[in-house]
This record gives C-alpha cells, sequence and structure tokens, in this order.
C-alpha cells in the first residue's frame, strides 16, 4: 500500500518536473511546478513528516508559485527565439547532468549510508504529535537558527523592495 | 515499508532534472524556477533521512531551508523584474555586458 502510493506520487512528481523543464511557455512551467510541489507534500506525509509537508503547501505551493505566476504574467516573456545557441551545448549539458546522476546512484548502491540514530521514532513522536516535536526540537536546540531565519526574512523583504522601486 | 533508497533516488532524479532546467533554459524565470526543483528534491533528501535515523534535526533543516528558498525567490524575482525593466528582456544571453 505505502510502495504503491510512493510509486504514483514518485512518477508524477518526475513528469511534473520534465515538464518545467520541457515546456515552451513559463506559465505552463509555473503550473507544473505547482504539481511537483504537490506531489512532493504528499511524498512528506509517506515519511512521517506532516508539519513539513502542510508548510510545504502553504509556502511553496502558496506563495512561491504564486509570485512566480505574478511576475510571469507582469513580464509577459513569450519571445524565446533569439540568438540560438549551438545544437552541441544543450546535449553537453544533459550528457553532465547525466553523468553527476550516474556519481549520486553509484554512491548511494556503494556507499555506507547512516548517521548517529537519533531518539525520536514514529512511535515517540505520535505521542505529543509531530508539531509539538519539532517545535520542542527547534526552540532548544535550533534557537539560533530561527532567529536567523527571521532576520534573513526582513533582509528578504528590504532587499526586495528596494530592488523593485522606480527611483530609489 | 519503503526502503530509503528509493526516496533517494528520486530526490537524485529531481535534482538532475533541475540542473538540466538551469543549464538548457534562457528564460530566467524558469531557471529559477529549476532552482527551486532542486532545493525542494534536497529538502526530500533531508526529510527521507530523518525518517530512517529517527532523528527531527532533518525537519527542523528542511524548515529552514523553506525559509531561505522563499526569501531567495523574493530577491531574485525582484532582480530579474528590475533587469526587466533595463533590457525588455528576459533572455540571459542577452545580459552580457561584462563579456569580453
Amino acid at each position: 500500500m505505502e510502495l504503491a502510493l510512493f510509486v504514483v506520487l514518485a512518477v508524477i512528481a518526475v513528469i511534473a518536473a520534465a515538464g518545467v523543464v520541457v515546456s515552451k511557455k513559463a506559465a505552463t512551467s509555473a503550473l507544473f511546478l505547482l504539481l511537483n510541489f504537490c506531489t512532493l507534500a504528499g511524498l512528506y506525509i509517506l515519511l512521517n513528516a506532516q508539519f513539513i509537508a502542510v508548510a510545504q503547501v502553504i509556502i511553496y505551493a502558496g506563495a512561491i508559485v504564486v509570485l512566480f505566476l505574478f511576475v510571469v504574467m507582469l513580464l509577459s516573456p513569450d519571445k524565446e527565439e533569439g540568438k540560438d545557441r549551438k545544437p552541441y551545448t544543450r546535449i553537453f549539458a544533459v550528457f553532465l547532468a547525466v553523468l553527476m546522476l550516474v556519481e549520486v546512484g553509484y554512491v548511494l548502491f556503494t556507499g555506507v549510508l547512516g548517521g548517529t540514530t537519533g531518539q525520536y521514532t514514529p512511535e515517540k513522536i505520535a505521542e505529543v504529535g509531530n508539531v509539538q516535536a519539532i517545535g520542542q526540537v527547534l526552540f532548544t536546540d535550533f534557537l539560533l537558527p530561527f532567529e536567523l531565519a527571521s532576520v534573513l526574512l526582513l533582509v528578504g523583504i528590504v532587499g526586495a523592495v528596494v530592488l523593485a522601486k522606480r527611483e530609489l | 515499508m519503503v526502503p530509503s533508497s528509493y526516496y533517494l533516488i528520486l530526490s537524485a532524479v529531481l535534482f538532475t532534472i533541475g540542473v538540466i532546467g538551469v543549464l538548457v533554459r534562457r528564460n530566467a524565470i524558469v531557471i529559477l524556477m529549476c532552482i527551486e526543483m532542486m532545493l525542494n528534491a534536497v529538502n526530500l533528501t533531508f526529510i527521507t533521512f530523518s525518517r530512517y535515523l529517527n532523528s527531527l534535526d532533518g525537519q527542523v533543516f528542511v524548515f529552514l531551508v523553506m525559509t531561505v528558498a522563499a526569501a531567495e525567490v523574493a530577491v531574485g524575482l525582484a532582480i530579474v523584474v528590475s533587469i526587466f525593466r533595463l533590457k525588455e528582456t528576459t533572455d540571459v544571453d542577452e545580459i552580457n555586458l561584462m563579456k569580453w
């Protein structure tokens, strides 16, 4: 059951990712990206990360894709022609990327993948709920990154407003 | 239970598709979309390891990665908009003032 769900979601995610790269129009790419994000949220639920799944839908599918669509509609970039690149650059790029995939696959199948095992088994998380468990870790062990993330968001807001103004 | 290598292979494939998109496409906005896809592939790896090592550090890290990605998309799109105001194009091959 879990395997069937994983296979369905994985196939849809890969097809949507390919759709992002292959689409002619930028708006179609944004919609394929939305599908990719939603299938990834489903995969996170399969991996017992319910809070991250909901955060994925809210942040990525609900804010970032909307922002992309706004910019795509504003700039209406439909002129994809122009000076074409030499034909071998695309093939070389795909070859390099596939080479990287082969490397990663090699490490996956022959390397020893592991780390220090923690104590948050799914049963222990289910006692208090996923959100509370993440909160316990976030506000004790990861307090400094959390505060720095809020500073980073402030910097991002100020930067985006300054960059997009017509006259400073 | 699904073996962890299945999720890791899926994450590697999504990352590779993102890399191909960044290298092949010429529209700056689609390149930013493919960067977001790469970030999501890495998020999937983190959550996979968080599940199979019984740890919550991966999920907290993914939370922070999402924060960084949101800020990066906002600033990146602001840069694309201001370049578009200057050159009326989003084609990255046209942004070649510093080319010698």
